[in-house]
């Protein structure tokens, strides 16, 4: 099978792509397959590289190392093949806040070859789409963040694009918002089938939406999966327990208690994975109580993607509101 | 934590019936790049009042000014007629959209337009079509001013028109400038500064008395000055009708300001498109 034929079966195939700035590697090789049709949420703190990847394969920056085929065209031998076939929401609602909703849209459908009639016609299609109502007819620097993602999305969407990057989508945005850019996300990908990159610091987010997650740290990938399998992969259940002290003195007491996987200690924490976490829970107390660590809070529950990140990186996932909410 | 109540919908599948992406074309692009362009003007009438109101404040108060000063010392001077193209580049030099394009390289907007099949260069080229637009229609009031106080052209109607078309190319030169400090900076603030280019090209030439009438080095300074004979060619047309060879220089002296401010806006222009 020949390379291009291969290619097609992926929205998206990356090979070991790479980007240094100024001998920073930002992204260091980087290996993606992503299937037609698929949501894939690429997941990492900022600065790990996601919009850097991003912009490589939207043809904004060239990679210095590896290569890409996007929607069936390498993104370096041929980006205007590719510029036509993708939709992009780039990290920033990157909008003219002079111009109307409507005025933005059409003149988006006119840069891809439309009508004049058709630009228009496309522009009202786009604005049931989103539901910004008569919104559409003011002066985008009076939309709300929310709405102006939401703008930003039909944009990328004028030319009716069968793969669509969005670069953090949801960041700033209020519960609200955000929900309603998570339906809007989710319906054009099961109505429309439309394969959707998504990047986003939020761990929710991608395991709301994505069928199949990638973790960047540092920018590299650290792990891939369905995020039901990436959770599987740390155990079935993760017990939290906060101490008094070091946690990293408790830890020798807890990992010789049966059922217990695996053991992270961070500052005050310890984050046990464990097979059964109600049968080991009790150990789990007994083994701190008998090493005289003072337990102050402990917690049982289903792992998440946060501990799937803790575990590969030895780091809880941050992002952005939560280093707003530390200052 | 907050938590986001997230179900997703079930709406029945929808159709669309937008035909196959293309690139639109050059011409297409450019067209599109300019009305949008244009489009922003009304929407930034702090870019374009101050040039036009400095431009007519100085030309009717200089002629009070120096009207009777100037006419009594230089036999058969109209110092009104000669006053005239001094406003004129007074109110365009200097006027683009280079600070709306800058806005749109922070906001995110011009990567917005790269993203699309839009050709780089008719980005830059619809801006500076309606750059020459805004040129044109800041010279008429300024030239209707000008034939209330009684000024008239020797060359006539044409030569009205051959006017406010200098004005334009020498607004459009101009503005090269101001493109290639915004497109490789990036920086607002740096495109303001483009104006103090204005001095030197306004100031130290023939703009208040003759060029034989300046003395020792701002004389010799006017000689190299384009300014000076674009002036000379404007005011031929208002003062002595067709002069060929000072419209054929003040054709030249845009030509040379132009190679200068394009190269190096185009230039920038393919720095912010590069891609590595």
């Amino acid at each position: 099978m020949s390379a291009r034929a291969q290619a097609n079966r992926f929205a998206i195939q990356a090979t070991k792509l790479v980007r240094e700035f100024n001998g920073v590697t930002a992204v260091d090789g980087v290996d993606l397959e992503i299937n037609e049709g698929e949501i894939y949420g690429f997941l990492g703190p900022n600065g790990a590289g996601k919009t850097t990847t991003v912009r490589m394969l939207c043809t904004l920056l060239a990679p210095t190392g590896g290569h890409a085929i996007v929607a069936g065209y390498d993104v370096v031998d041929n980006p205007g093949a590719v510029r036509l076939r993708i939709g992009v929401a780039l990290q920033e609602a990157s909008l003219d806040p002079k111009q109307t909703g409507e005025e933005l849209l059409r003149l988006q459908g006119r840069l891809y070859g439309l009508s004049k009639s058709v630009a228009r016609t496309r522009a009202a299609e786009l604005a049931d789409l989103i539901d910004l109502g008569d919104a559409l007819h003011r002066p985008i620097s009076t939309y709300s963040g929310g709405m102006k993602r939401r703008l930003d999305l039909a944009a990328a969407l004028v030319h009716n694009p069968g793969l669509l990057f969005l670069d953090e989508p949801t960041t700033g945005l209020d519960p609200v918002s955000r929900a309603a850019v998570w339906q809007e996300v989710s319906r054009l990908n099961r109505e429309f089938g439309v394969t959707i990159f998504l990047t986003t610091q939020y761990l929710e987010e991608a395991d709301a939406l994505a069928d199949r997650v990638g973790i960047i740290d540092a920018g590299q990938i650290v792990a891939e999966g369905t995020p039901t399998e990436l959770k599987r992969s740390i155990g079935t259940d993760v017990i939290i327990v906060r101490v008094d002290g070091d946690a990293a003195i408790a830890r020798p007491a807890v990992e010789r208690v049966p059922g217990v996987i695996q053991v992270e200690a961070r500052r005050h924490e310890l984050v046990i994975s464990t097979t059964d976490g109600p049968a080991t829970v009790s150990g789990v107390a007994v083994a701190l109580s008998s090493s005289g660590t003072t337990v102050r809070d402990l917690t049982l529950r289903t792992p998440t993607l946060d501990d799937v990140f803790l575990e590969l990186t030895g780091n809880r996932f941050q992002h952005d509101d939560d280093q707003e909410a530390a200052k | 934590m907050t938590t986001i109540d997230f179900t997703p919908d079930a709406a029945p599948a929808r159709r669309t019936t937008v035909p196959e992406p293309r690139p639109a074309g050059f011409i297409a692009d450019t067209v599109t790049i300019a009305g949008r362009a244009l489009r922003g003007v009304p929407r930034d009438l702090e870019a374009v009042t101050p040039p036009i109101f400095i431009a007519l404040f100085f030309f009717l108060v200089n002629i009070a000014t120096l009207q009777r000063l100037t006419e009594n010392q230089i036999a058969g001077f109209d110092f009104k007629a000669f006053q005239l193209p001094t406003a004129i580049l007074l109110g365009v030099t200097g006027v683009s959209r280079a600070p709306a394009l800058v806005l749109d390289v922070q906001n995110g907007y011009f990567d917005r337009l790269l993203l699309t099949p839009v050709r780089r260069l008719a980005i830059l080229l619809g801006h500076m079509t309606a750059d020459i637009t805004v040129a044109s229609a800041l010279i008429i009031p300024i030239t209707i001013v000008g034939f209330i106080i009684g000024i008239r052209f020797e060359a006539g109607p044409l030569g009205v028109l051959a006017f406010i078309a200098l004005g334009a190319l020498w607004s459009l030169a101009f503005s090269g400038f101001g493109y290639a400090i915004a497109l490789k900076t990036g920086n607002p603030a740096a495109v303001n500064s483009s104006f103090l280019l204005f001095f030197p090209f306004l100031f130290l030439t023939s703009s208040y008395v003759p060029r034989d009438q300046l003395s020792g080095w701002l004389g010799v300074v006017a000689a190299w000055n384009p300014v000076t004979y674009l002036l000379e060619g404007l005011r031929s047309l208002v003062v002595d009708g067709w002069q060929w060879q000072a419209l054929g220089k003040a054709l030249l002296a845009i030509a040379v300001v132009a190679t200068v401010s394009m190269t190096l806006c185009f230039g920038a222009l393919r720095g912010r498109v590069r891609r590595s």
